[in-house]
């Protein structure tokens, strides 16, 4: 009586259960993105903006807020680019456009590729950092010996929480040769 | 073994039996025998740390050397011992319990077995490549083990695909059990909390060993397809690694506890002599756990930087954990309460589950403390916390599982002098081992550092004396078993006095086919 019963019984409920299996490993890949949107809404992590927000003029700057931003710049373990703010701190009024700019130098011999990740502290600040230029949003291509300086131009949000007086930005720069994309066109070409 | 049994097709011989077998007991004393294995290898691995740890300074291995220890002794008991232990626990007992014939999947009951000592075939041969093995550490955060690991994190990838192959497939195989292979009469509220906390066990196996097969699959692509899943120059983010991990690994902890839950609640009342207290309430605990489980793995990663609002939510969600199981602590003890108390083997085993695992609940509320949590991360009194939950917890449960149904399985009492000798220098071992590192973490000892600050070295050599008698008294339960299978006095179907349940109605040694026909539904009672 059980024998012919059970095994599409079994069927079903094995079909159901792979079907959770496999839902389950597809959620796991959609946390990924999930995650860089809940980052978005919440600066978890300290994650900035990555896009160029456009200063409008009339922006409303708040004259009397005077907010301290402080820069950091670190290389990660094989960078070796010297790669320094040109001031370590500034105050700015909230609103206001500001500009800072980073000096590199590739005292490599060969051409290097590198991107700088941006993070601010503490994470509630983050979503109020805009940048309307910076060298973070592209790769950086360094000749040998050659020198920049990265202009960052960016203001914070009057909106920033009443209680935040003072932030960090912090860079880490990253040696990208071997997965930059510019550098396979370049050669590609 | 049986020859009564010839007229119907009993057990094929030689290799054969065991390379084929789709009989649940056949495929649950491999379980068995393998976990033990991986236990006595994931043991000596441990002794290898505690010998490292007995002084400060470098004494026997490079600190390397050590890392790949730290992290084959975590992946090791974790994945092959402890797991494949209850699932041999679950093979051999749910179809006894429920009164079904076999596990509802023979086949693929015997392929997620065998897929198994490949699995750790495969994760053990790392140690012996170019490189080492796997040195970061049982949780394996990148960039860790992407950028920074050896060459054979490749092998570790796909071995711990191939043990969650193995996972997933045993636990579709235990739900498909339980829900479709009942004997009449036996409802989900009559079914023994051992088969209830496997069932809820197995859902949660479902639901995380596939977030960990994409985690692991991110890995791989990250290490040889040029992805930046966990690569922050990439645009990825480590900190995502630790959420994804988590997000399987604590439900993971759970996975290895709840079916010790089980366990305890079949042993207490049996030597007790009296009805388990609180059936309904352990049933519902089970499940909240199962589901606060999945709400709570930022807990592992305070420190990483998070929201106040975010810390302040796992912190609260953390702690509402000791709730269900506080219920569960408390209806253990209520069971015993004016019980007539025997303390065989398998009853000692239990209490001390009891005591030393609500031991290592207390210290968990103390670590889902966030504040506080900050000065305990990554410090030994972590280490102590997981392995007093794991050890005398997990470990201890499934030793008195081996106890307890050991006579039903091998049709012979096993040498209760020395189940009790086991079981004492076990207690005595895993207490000096595992009790002062409580001190040495709040003290300040970082876990998986070769060396250690001179203050520390009291307490450490407390540790190791602890931790070699400990290890060395597993060989007792070793020489218990096999003494118990060549004989010893006959054990009659009922073994335990008080013992109530399906699985002593059948003979002992269980025939190698039991419930062919339903049992008499007057025999199923309520718990």
């Amino acid at each position: 009586m059980k024998t012919d019963k059970a095994p599409s019984k079994n069927k079903t409920l094995v079909t159901k259960l792979l079907f959770a299996v496999v839902g389950m490993f597809a959620f796991g890949f959609a946390l990924v993105p999930l995650y860089d949107v809940i980052c978005d809404i919440t600066g978890l992590n300290g994650k900035t903006n990555n896009l160029a927000v456009q200063a409008e003029a009339g922006e409303i700057v708040d004259e009397t807020r005077e907010i301290t931003v402080q820069f950091i710049a670190r290389e990660n373990a094989d960078m070796d680019w010297g790669f320094v703010p040109s001031a370590t701190q500034v105050k700015v009024k909230a609103g206001e456009v500001n500009m800072i700019s980073y000096k590199v130098t590739n005292s490599s011999d060969r051409v290097m590729v590198g991107q700088a990740i941006p993070s601010v502290a503490p994470s509630a600040a983050a979503g109020h950092l805009n940048k309307v230029e910076c060298f973070c949003f592209e790769e950086q291509i360094l000749q040998p010996g050659e020198s920049a300086d990265m202009p960052l131009r960016f203001f914070v949000d009057p909106a920033l929480p009443a209680d935040i007086g003072k932030l960090t930005l912090s860079y880490t720069l990253y040696d990208i040769t071997e997965k930059s994309s510019k550098l396979k066109a370049l050669a590609a070409r | 073994m049986s020859a009564a049994h010839d007229h119907h097709h009993g057990p094929a011989k030689g290799i054969s039996r065991w390379l084929f077998t789709t009989n649940h007991k056949d495929i649950g004393s491999m379980y068995l025998w393998f976990s033990f294995a991986m236990f006595l290898l994931g043991g000596t691995f441990a002794l290898v740390i505690r010998a490292e740890l007995f002084q400060p300074g470098l004494q026997f291995v490079d600190p390397l050397f050590f890392n790949q220890m730290t992290t084959m002794h975590g992946l090791i008991m974790v994945f092959g011992a402890v797991m494949p232990a209850f699932v041999g626990m679950a093979n051999w007992m749910i179809p006894l319990m429920i009164g079904a014939p076999d596990m509802a999947l023979p086949r693929m009951n015997n392929w997620s077995f065998w897929i198994l000592p490949f699995a750790f075939a495969m994760m053990v041969s790392t140690l012996f490549m170019e490189g080492g093995g796997p040195n970061f550490g049982w949780t394996f955060y990148a960039p860790l083990s992407t950028t920074y690991g050896p060459p054979s994190t490749t092998f570790f990838i796909f071995a711990v695909h191939i043990l969650g192959a193995s996972s997933i497939m045993g636990a579709i195989n235990v739900i498909a059990t339980i829900l479709n292979m009942r004997a009449p009469g036996m409802t989900l509220m009559k079914m023994p909390l051992f088969v209830w906390t496997w069932l809820i066990t197995a859902y949660l196996l479902i639901a995380v060993m596939p977030v960990l097969a994409g985690v692991v699959t991110m890995m791989l692509f990250d290490i040889h397809f040029g992805t930046a899943f966990f690569d922050a120059a990439g645009g990825g983010d480590p900190v995502l690694f630790q959420h994804l991990f988590w997000f399987f690994g604590h439900p993971e902890v759970y996975i290895m506890i709840l079916p010790a839950f089980g366990i305890v609640s079949a042993i207490i009342p049996t030597f007790a002599r009296k009805r388990l207290f609180g059936y309904d309430s352990m049933v519902y605990a089970t499940a909240s756990i199962a589901f606060l489980s999945f709400i709570v793995w930022a807990h592992h990663m305070f420190t990483v930087g998070m929201p106040l609002a975010g810390q302040l939510f796992f912190m609260y969600a953390t702690m509402l954990i000791a709730v269900p199981t506080g219920v569960k602590v408390f209806n253990w003890v209520a069971t015993m309460f004016r019980g007539s108390m025997t303390f065989e083997t398998p009853m000692l085993f239990a209490i001390a589950f009891v005591v030393l695992f609500t031991i290592g609940g207390f210290t968990g509320v103390m670590l889902a403390i966030t504040p506080v949590d900050f000065q305990y991360h990554d410090t030994y009194f972590v280490v102590a916390h997981f392995h007093y939950v794991l050890v005398p917890g997990a470990v201890f449960s499934l030793m008195a599982a081996t106890y307890y149904w050991l006579p039903k399985w091998t049709g012979y009492m096993y040498d209760e002098n020395l189940g009790k000798l086991h079981f004492w220098l076990s207690f005595v071992g895993v207490n000096l081992l595992f009790f002062p590192q409580h001190f040495l973490g709040l003290a300040g000892m970082p876990r998986r550092i070769p060396d250690y600050a001179l203050q520390f070295a009291d307490f450490n050599w407390i540790s190791s004396v602890g931790g070699f008698l400990f290890g060395f008294s597993q060989l007792i339960l070793l020489f218990v078993v096999i003494k118990c299978i060549r004989g010893g006095k006959k054990a009659t179907a009922q073994v335990w006095e008080g013992a109530q349940g399906l699985e002593w109605t059948v003979a002992s040694p269980a025939p190698y086919h039991t419930f062919e026909t339903p049992p008499d539904p007057a025999l199923i009672k309520a718990q």
